[in-house]
């Protein structure tokens, strides 16, 4: 199915577009700058700063994209990077940079494709907000912030836009803050993803200290590069890891963080409190897409042991993980999503169930299987987002599925898209992208020498997927209409993404078949032909029976259960009546947030009034003290003042006063006396004569 | 002959007690009596030491004692006269009541 | 010393003494009289007989008297009821106990200095006449003008009353 690995030629010189590359991410955020000086009345100056901005973005990765095509149809394995030293900390410089390579120049076109239909659905979907401004502001810091993650060649330049992702993200669901749900949302996203970014910084720092380079490629000097990688290869940490394998795990451990896998998943269903296009940009198609971005970016690292020991790619410890915890999380996630009863929450669990999918792809098949789900998800996985957003918008603000049905009469368009979306996301065969994606991911677990268990659970994801599809489908567009008021459809400013997105969630499919591996020989800097006779390889008919078998037994169990009836909003679920006790499982998210609650939330609340008694208490008691002293010293001060100096001076002077008074006495103006006093003068001076005459 | 220390033993017991006379008497003249006697004691020291120097006859002493009673004279009758127009003004001689310069 | 000496002192100081402590201001002004004597004749037994007879001239003849006049002009031959000496009139008589003993101390501590003995002068009145008009004139004349501004301020003093007592 694939050619044989031909030896292309690298060409690391930075052509002037590679130079060029940093305005991607530094003309949205120059607009976001901007904006954020705006007043709040001008709205379409805000939205055309930053529709404008990542369009010339988008053009800009096009270019780059062209250029790096060009270069593999030539057979040149480009991969350039524009290195420089931000600042010197002693002899050390701290280095960024950027690198245009494949890898680099899909996701940028991705992500600006994607980011400025959203960017135009939301002049919509937004029309009636007040803050329009606001959002627009924080919408084109984070495209600009999440382009910066795409582009970085430093792995501190990844890690600030990375921290400048999730601080947008932080800002776009709490963006209605007054709603406490919203703000709960937010600290909660902020804070899940911290944790997994500790993890992250220490698998930098040790990365740093046993490389000392920044940097990946640094024309031979970089982390990624088999110099670097042999170093970290030999040097051994704890549990029988080597030193690669064990940052592998700490930069996988922020991945995970960013995407949503399964112990840090907890923020992403609640982040569905952000504007429905918050939801399809960030926590669909570009952000949690950072995390699966950065496990392949660092793929080398993680890979390095297996590739060095000549054994199949994806049997590294560090890999391994990726798979088991990709996996679990795809089941995981999927059975959540059959309980719930928000549209977006569905979305949110079939989101964190596909990014499973993602890594464990990246784990069982490589940087290029990984990505071409990532991307093909993104495409539908947006266009699904947006429809919900339209229907949620054309159903009067209703998120509850519940509470529509029968929308496909209303909507015609949103359901149609949504529908493609929808088979896409279900892997319906041959027509859908999602299908190849999947099919992909499946075929590297089926062949993945440790374990089939990582393959049997993504089939039986697979079928959930399809299941739990249907009966939201089912549930708002089939059926009678449950909700109040009149549905209405949407304008065109918002269906007309619709329609795009649902072209692309088509058509991409066809850059990964097997026939023309075209993504896979991109992305891995080899040749590719068409070979159509790779269609007829009995391990390939062998996965397409099996997906028809999936998505037959996923959509046939929903449309049996859920399908064409139009249950009333109040009855409780079918799935509910039959097996109640599981679906209360399920509806509660397996107590994952319950579980966090009591221990974590619940020890770090025991901390803070630790804290606080100590602080109020001790430091406080202290305080008072030395005031109670200082105070106490300052009326002593006053009472010797005031007594002691005061009194004597006063009392000095009033002796003086009456000594004066006797001596007045004196003068009696008598003249007798005054004649004694002479008298006596004379005896006293010639007394003292005499005296003082004695020998 | 009489040493000179005896004559300056009776001036100094005559001026002892004029002293006296003038601090301790009430009536104004009585003061001014005793001031006389004071006077006449300085007068017997001046004849006294005139006497027994060794050139009397520069008559300095003499002449003295001889202005001294002039004066003397001449200080008794203003004095006097005083005393007669206070007593006139207070209607007593009592210096002890004559106090206007209190103070 | 000579019995003639502590017969003349007697009388002066005794004189003295009288004209202190009597009550009675005209026996008081005799005994005045009689102490003017006694240093008058002091004055003699020291061959100063112009001093000593311008002494009785002076003294006795117009002081003594003056003062008698006083007397009767303020009616001071009555005797005051609250007595005649002061009420603090022991610290008069210790200053001028001081006095005297400061003074009789000095004379006996020079006491053998002074001579003892001394020629008499041989002075005329002559002598002192010419003094007066040589070597002296100018005393002379300053007490020539002061006696004349005696005279004047004490008729100036009494006339004043006079003509006060007239309105």
């Amino acid at each position: 199915m694939m050619q044989e690995a031909v030896a292309f030629t690298p060409q690391l010189d930075a052509s002037s577009i590679a130079r060029w590359l940093w305005l991607i991410p530094a003309l949205p955020m120059v607009a976001a700058g901007i904006i954020s000086v705006l007043k709040q009345p001008r709205r379409r100056l805000a939205s055309s700063l930053a529709i404008g901005s990542l369009g010339i973005s988008l053009l800009i990765a096009i270019t780059a994209f062209t250029h790096v095509l060009s270069g593999w149809s030539h057979g040149y394995a480009v991969r350039e990077v524009v290195n420089f030293s931000w600042l010197q900390v002693g002899r050390q410089p701290v280095e960024l940079g950027w690198v245009l390579d494949p890898l680099s120049a899909v996701m940028l076109v991705m992500v600006t494709f994607v980011g400025l239909l959203i960017f135009i659905y939301s002049t919509g979907y937004m029309e009636h907000d007040e803050n329009y401004t606001r959002f627009f502001c924080f919408l084109a810091l984070f495209a600009g912030a999440m382009l910066g993650v795409v582009i970085s060649n430093s792995i501190l330049l990844l890690f600030m836009c990375w921290e400048l992702v999730g601080l947008t993200s932080y800002l776009l669901i709490g963006f209605w803050y007054h709603k406490p749900s919203a703000a709960a949302a937010a600290r909660k996203a902020f804070i899940t993803t911290r944790v997994g970014d500790i993890f992250f910084l220490l698998g930098i720092v040790w990365l740093f200290a046993q490389t000392g380079t920044l940097l990946f490629y640094d024309h031979g000097a970089g982390s990624m590069e088999p110099l670097a990688l042999g170093g970290l290869l030999v040097h051994h940490s704890h549990w029988g890891l080597s030193a690669a394998g064990a940052i592998g795990l700490l930069i996988f451990a922020g991945a995970a963080g960013k995407s949503g896998q399964l112990p840090l998943h907890v923020w992403l269903p609640d982040a569905m409190e952000g504007p429905t296009p918050v939801s399809a940009l960030i926590h669909a198609a570009t952000m949690v897409a950072a995390g699966v971005y950065l496990v392949a970016r660092v793929y080398p690292l993680m890979s390095v042991g297996a590739v060095a020991h000549g054994e199949a790619p994806g049997t590294t410890t560090a890999l391994m993980v990726v798979t088991w915890v990709g996996a679990s999380t795809a089941v995981f996630a999927a059975l959540i999503a059959v309980a719930q009863n928000d549209i977006k929450r569905i979305l949110a669990y079939s989101t964190v169930s596909q990014l499973g999918y993602m890594m464990a792809g990246l784990g069982v098949g490589g940087v290029a299987v990984g990505m071409f789900h990532l991307i093909t998800h993104a495409f539908f996985k947006a266009l699904l987002f947006m429809g919900a957003g339209s229907v949620i918008h054309g159903a009067h603000e209703e998120q509850d599925i519940r509470h529509m049905g029968g929308l496909r009469k209303y909507m015609p368009i949103t359901f149609l898209t949504y529908a493609v979306g929808m088979l896409a996301l279900c892997g319906v065969p041959i027509f859908f992208s999602g299908f190849w994606s999947k099919d992909a991911i499946l075929e590297s677990a089926h062949a993945w020498p440790l374990s089939h268990a990582p393959y049997y659970m993504l089939v039986f994801g697979a079928i959930l997927t399809a299941f739990y599809m249907t009966r939201q489908v089912s549930y708002v567009f089939l059926g009678e209409y449950r909700g109040r008021g009149h549905a209405h459809e949407s304008p065109r400013v918002m269906t007309t993404p619709l329609a795009i997105l649902a072209v692309f969630a088509v058509a991409l499919g066809i850059i990964g078949t097997p026939a023309w591996p075209w993504f896979r020989a991109f992305l891995e800097n080899q040749a590719a032909s068409v070979e159509m006779h790779a269609f007829a390889e009995p391990a390939w008919l062998m996965l397409l029976l099996t997906s028809f078998v999936i998505v037959i037994i996923g959509i046939g169990l929903g449309w049996w259960i859920y399908g064409n009836k139009s249950p009333r909003a109040q009855e409780p679920d079918a799935l509910q009546k039959a097996i109640p006790p599981v679906w209360t499982v399920l509806a509660n998210r397996l107590y994952i947030d319950e579980l966090y609650g009591a221990t974590v939330i619940a020890f770090y609340y025991w901390w803070a009034k630790v804290a606080d008694w100590i602080d109020r208490d001790i430091w406080g008691d202290m305080v008072s003290t030395v005031i109670w002293l200082t105070n106490h010293w300052a009326r002593l001060n006053k009472f010797l003042d005031a007594t002691m100096v005061d009194g004597a001076f006063d009392k000095g002077c009033e002796e003086i006063y009456n000594g004066g008074g006797v001596l007045a006495r004196i003068q009696n103006g008598r003249g007798q006396i005054y004649l004694r006093l002479l008298a006596l003068a004379v005896v006293i001076l010639a007394a003292i004569l005499i005296w003082s005459g004695r020998p | 002959m009489t040493p000179l220390a005896a004559y300056l033993i009776v001036a100094a017991l005559v001026f002892a007690i004029g002293l006296a006379g003038a601090l301790t008497r009430r009536n104004a003249i009585m003061v001014l009596i005793g001031i006389e006697l004071m006077l006449n004691a300085a007068n017997l020291n001046l004849i006294a030491f005139w006497r027994y120097s060794p050139h009397p006859e520069l008559l300095s002493g003499m002449m003295f004692a001889i202005f001294s009673i002039a004066v003397a004279a001449a200080e008794a009758a203003v004095g006097l006269g005083l005393v007669i127009s206070i007593y006139r003004h207070a209607k007593t001689t009592d210096v002890e009541q004559m106090n206007r310069m209190k103070g | 010393m000579g019995i003639v000496f502590y017969l003349i002192s007697a009388f002066a100081v005794g004189g003295a003494l009288a004209a202190v402590l009597l009550k009675n201001l005209v026996h008081a002004a005799l005994a005045l009289t009689i102490a003017f004597f006694g240093l008058a004749l002091l004055f003699l037994r020291l061959d100063a007989q112009f001093a000593g007879f311008a002494q009785i001239l002076v003294y006795v003849g117009a002081v003594a008297i003056l003062v008698v006049f006083a007397i009767l002009l303020t009616k001071g031959s009555e005797v005051p009821k609250d007595g005649v000496f002061s009420k603090s009139w022991l610290a008069g008589l210790a200053i001028s106990a001081g006095v005297f003993a400061v003074l009789a101390w000095a004379v006996l501590q020079a006491a053998p200095a002074l001579p003892n003995e001394a020629a008499a002068p041989a002075i005329t009145v002559n002598d002192i006449g010419n003094a007066l008009m040589s070597r002296y004139v100018l005393p002379l004349e300053i007490v020539a003008v002061l006696l004349t501004a005696a005279l004047l301020g004490a008729v100036i003093v009494a006339m004043h009353e006079k003509e006060r007592a007239k309105q």
